[in-house]
């Protein structure tokens, strides 16, 4: 079973790799938004992380889920919002799957 | 040199055999796959089964792509169905059966393609589209209207993934002689030709020069084009 913790760990290496790769400094904070109006990320930003963060993920766990799922999307709370909504739809993606 | 990694959906037969055996003539490593299986047994030729619109399968497949090569650096979506019929008397069963290979599978293939290509920051992406999309062919109007959108997509995708060193571009063939024309009547195919600047039926040879002009390094400034046999 994995843990939420685990999967913050990936979402944080993401991020650091990711301040690394790019001009923007990200703090890996499970409270850190990533999604909306307050976040410090432009769109492309934000499709270059998920993409990273789904990689790692699937690398990680062996999986082969979708982050921006059909359920994702269509949420009025996007789970994409912060680290630590994302580390919950990211396991619940990942329990889904066994 | 390290080989590239070269990945061709609709492998099996027809202008997909052809560029499977191009290229591993040539030293690419080359995955490929279809419905079915394959007869062709090569040491760098790696075939998998599956339906180029099934999300999961399609997933499953870049993952072992992901843990065997660790990247890919050539997409190749060359398959696709056509069904000539006059648009009156096209069920919808058949509308969505094209969609779903030639959109959909296009779509699925190329978005898990550019997430496992970004990495590296390079990748080429290669569209079929067609002729019959310029020449508004009759008889052809859910392919053609498939590959319409596939033209779109290749617009759309070359801007959207410019900046992780991704090109996307397309070709159009003409009436190249593959199961894919061969319940076509023969005297409409002779009009198509007939439209045509250069008057003959395209070869698969024809098909693998301007995949070649596309994927080479020399063309990490190509991107959203479309190339048209035949002088269309």
């Amino acid at each position: 079973m994995k843990t939420k913790e685990e999967v913050i760990d990936v979402i944080f290496k993401s991020i650091e790799e990711f301040s690394q790769q790019n001009d923007v400094q990200l703090e890996a904070k499970v409270d850190t938004i990533l999604f909306g109006s307050q976040s410090q990320l432009d769109s492309m930003d934000v499709v270059h992380l998920l993409v990273s963060i789904e990689e790692n993920i699937n690398s990680k766990f062996d999986t082969s889920i979708s982050i921006a799922d059909e359920r994702a999307m269509s949420q009025k709370n996007s789970p994409f919002k912060t680290v630590s909504t994302l580390s919950e739809y990211i396991l619940l993606l990942l329990n889904e799957q066994g | 040199m390290e080989k590239q990694i070269v990945l061709i959906t609709g492998a099996r037969k027809g202008i997909g055999r052809y560029l499977s055996e191009y290229y591993l003539s040539r030293f690419y490593i080359v995955i490929g796959c279809s419905r079915n299986n394959s007869d062709l047994n090569h040491e760098n030729y790696e075939h998998y089964c599956l339906d180029v619109c099934d999300e999961v399968a399609v997933k499953n497949l870049f993952r072992e792509i992901q843990k065997k090569f660790n990247r890919l650096d050539i997409l190749i979506n060359n398959a696709g169905i056509a069904s000539m019929n006059h648009s009156l008397l096209t069920p919808v069963s058949t509308v969505k059966k094209v969609i779903d290979t030639n959109i959909v599978g296009t779509f699925i293939f190329s978005r898990e393609a550019a997430k496992l290509m970004q990495k590296r920051k390079f990748g080429r992406i290669v569209n079929f589209s067609t002729v019959a999309v310029k020449l508004n062919l009759e008889g052809e109007a859910i392919y053609a209207a498939s590959k319409a959108a596939i033209n779109s997509l290749t617009h759309i995708m070359a801007s959207e993934l410019g900046g992780f060193g991704i090109t996307v571009n397309a070709i159009g063939p003409t009436p190249v002689k593959t199961d894919l024309i061969r319940n076509v009547p023969a005297d409409k195919i002779d009009k198509l030709l007939e439209r045509q600047a250069i008057r003959r039926f395209g070869e698969p040879a024809d098909v693998a020069n301007v995949i070649d002009f596309f994927i080479k390094p020399e063309s990490s400034f190509i991107t959203g084009q479309i190339i048209y046999l035949g002088g269309i």
